[in-house]
């Protein structure tokens, strides 16, 4: 039925290649952010959830109840919320750039907490034999952590990426550029369904991919 | 080498308060292999990882030769750490790191030149017999295999104390034997000083210089291996002897039922070290002119000192049977009538 309705030929093949690129390198950029925010955010959160000091358990629930409001606010509202915010960081709050800061805001949380739960996997003794042989909280990290972790944190990093990809789709409502924006110019307010299906084909095929390659680099990195 | 003083480690919040350690104090001599054993909770490993401060003490002082660790900084405590290696139940290898990086792992923290390592690990790896396993990673290795591997990483900042919670706890008795074997050549050959925890009687037995009993937080009885075994004093050290010895109820009973009077007793007699191996009893029966038959007799060594046990019943008359006693008792370690 949907078939017999939908006409290919007025796709605008162009603007699709456009789009799609777009959507690529927010999804590029937005992923980089992410982790450039959220793998030290990650770390800190683990790092003091153990600690036995008053003050890093005190940062711990300060950090924690700030990652756990952004988590809460739905994707919509947060991008709508921080348009002030979005100009003055990148000086516009449309297009490729304008979409980055809110979705890096929205991700890196995210991404943190995959982050404090994939090191709180790794196995307690090997820290602490680490300890035993004199490492420093910063080679732990850097030296136990990560590596002991990898499948973890690789697994973590395709699971925001994907996540991004729909938030990318999502930032279209107000103008992010990509093929989320397409889809709902072309689908939702002129009603041309074809150009919405190619643009969902396309993400779907997109995720088809990240999800791919993550799984593959978490079997690589996989000594278990 | 290793001083504990007044050591006490209280677990737990306001709330509810566990005492794992209460007022220890312990003393360990370069060189030797020193044994703690005790039951599961008596507080063990707490012990064990107060000596490097991965535990560290409510109250009390820990001594490095001459140096409070205690009191140093989270630093300079790193610098001393390197010169305890420790080793773990349960291996504690990197999953993500082969064999050959495991070994390196402390070297590299400690930024050694890569020729070094290359050639350190090498030699290590030839100590404990794993050089065709280099490039492994420890998911491929078998349990003895992979504490050789801990044993090796221990070693490669060459420490001078070698630290052991519960090493073989996780391997079958051939491996453990073939591990506490590595252990002593350790030992011997680089003369690093080991500190074991065990509930293990047989590993205190095979290897261990001088063992210290640890039972609700406290130390209950402590000296050199032969003496303590033989002449244990405290309840929880009879019973890890019993544990050892599978026979002793079956003797117990054979023991109960046999009638005794002042013409018939049953004798433990233990011998120690060169002594084990002579014919003391039948020489000297000959002389005193009693009778005997042996209930159970066990001889084994106690890492290189030969010991054995006889239990054995004697018959003829009072005075007889006291002049056999005398005259073994000169002869050997230690004599007791037990019916
Ligand atoms: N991290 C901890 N928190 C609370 N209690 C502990 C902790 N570690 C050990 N304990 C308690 O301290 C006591 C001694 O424990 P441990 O030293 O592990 O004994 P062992 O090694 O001899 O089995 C036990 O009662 C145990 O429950
Ligand atoms: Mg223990």
């Amino acid at each position: 039925m949907l078939s017999a309705a939908v006409d290919f030929s007025n796709v605008d093949w162009n603007e699709m290649g456009i789009a799609t690129w777009d959507t690529v390198r927010m999804l590029f950029f937005s992923t980089l952010f992410t982790m450039i925010i959220g793998l030290p955010l990650g770390i800190l959160l683990f790092m003091t959830s153990r600690s036995d000091s008053n003050g890093s358990r005190a940062l711990y629930s300060v950090l924690s109840l700030i990652v756990n409001i952004l988590r809460s606010v739905p994707f919509v509202i947060l991008m709508i919320s921080i348009i002030p915010f979005t100009k003055i960081v990148v000086g516009t709050s449309i297009g490729v750039i304008g979409s980055i800061p809110p979705l890096v805001i929205a991700a890196a949380p995210f991404f943190a907490r995959l982050v404090e739960t994939s090191l709180r996997e790794v196995d307690r003794g090997v820290i602490e034999a680490a300890t035993a042989m004199g490492a420093s909280k910063g080679q732990i990290v850097g030296k136990v952590l990560l590596p002991e972790s990898m499948p973890g944190l690789l697994a973590g990093i395709t699971i925001t990426t994907v996540t991004l990809v729909s938030y990318t789709a999502m930032s279209g409502l107000i103008g992010g550029g990509g093929l989320g924006d397409l889809a709902i110019r072309y689908g939702y307010q002129r009603y041309e369904p074809s150009v919405m299906i190619v643009s969902v084909i396309v993400l779907v095929v997109l995720v088809q991919l990240l999800q791919m390659l993550g799984d593959r680099l978490v079997l690589k990195f996989s000594k278990k | 080498m290793i001083r504990l003083n007044q050591l006490t480690k209280t677990y737990g919040n306001k709330h509810k308060q566990t005492t794992a350690l209460q007022n220890l104090d312990l003393t360990i001599t370069q060189g030797e292999i020193f044994g703690i054993i005790g039951h599961s909770g008596a507080g063990k490993s707490t012990l064990l990882r107060s000596i490097n401060l991965l535990e560290r003490p409510t109250s009390g002082e820990v001594w490095f030769g001459d140096t409070n660790i205690t009191a140093l900084s989270e630093k300079e405590l790193q610098h001393v750490r390197r010169k305890m290696g420790m080793i773990f139940q349960h291996f504690n290898l990197l999953s993500s790191a082969t064999v050959y990086d495991n070994i390196a792992f402390p070297l590299r923290l400690v930024r050694t030149p890569k020729e070094e390592i290359e050639q350190k690990v090498s030699n290590l790896l030839k100590l404990v017999g794993l050089e065709e396993h280099r490039n492994k990673y420890p998911a491929q290795l078998s349990g003895g295999q992979k504490q050789r591997v801990g044993i090796a990483r221990a070693l490669a900042n060459d420490p001078q104390v070698l630290l052991c919670d519960e090493a073989t706890s996780a391997l079958d008795p051939q491996t453990t034997n073939s591990i506490l074997r590595l252990l002593l050549d350790i030992n011997k050959q680089l003369g690093i000083t080991i500190v074991l925890i065990t509930h293990e009687m047989h590993v205190i037995q095979t290897i261990c210089d001088r063992v210290a009993v640890i039972h609700d937080g406290n130390i209950v009885e402590q000296g050199p291996v032969t003496e303590v075994f033989l002449k244990p004093e405290h309840r929880v050290t009879r019973e890890f002897i019993r544990e050892e010895n599978e026979n002793a109820e079956l003797l117990d009973a054979i023991i109960e039922s046999l009638p005794t009077n002042d013409h018939a007793q049953v004798v433990k007699i233990n011998f120690l070290g060169t002594s084990t191996y002579e014919p003391i009893l039948s020489v000297i029966v000959q002389t005193t002119g009693v009778s005997f038959a042996i209930l159970q007799g066990t001889i084994a060594t106690m890492k290189d000192t030969p010991y054995g046990q006889l239990i054995v019943r004697f018959e003829g008359s009072q005075e007889a049977l006291e002049r056999t006693y005398r005259m073994i008792e000169s002869q050997v370690h230690e004599l007791e009538v037990i019916r």
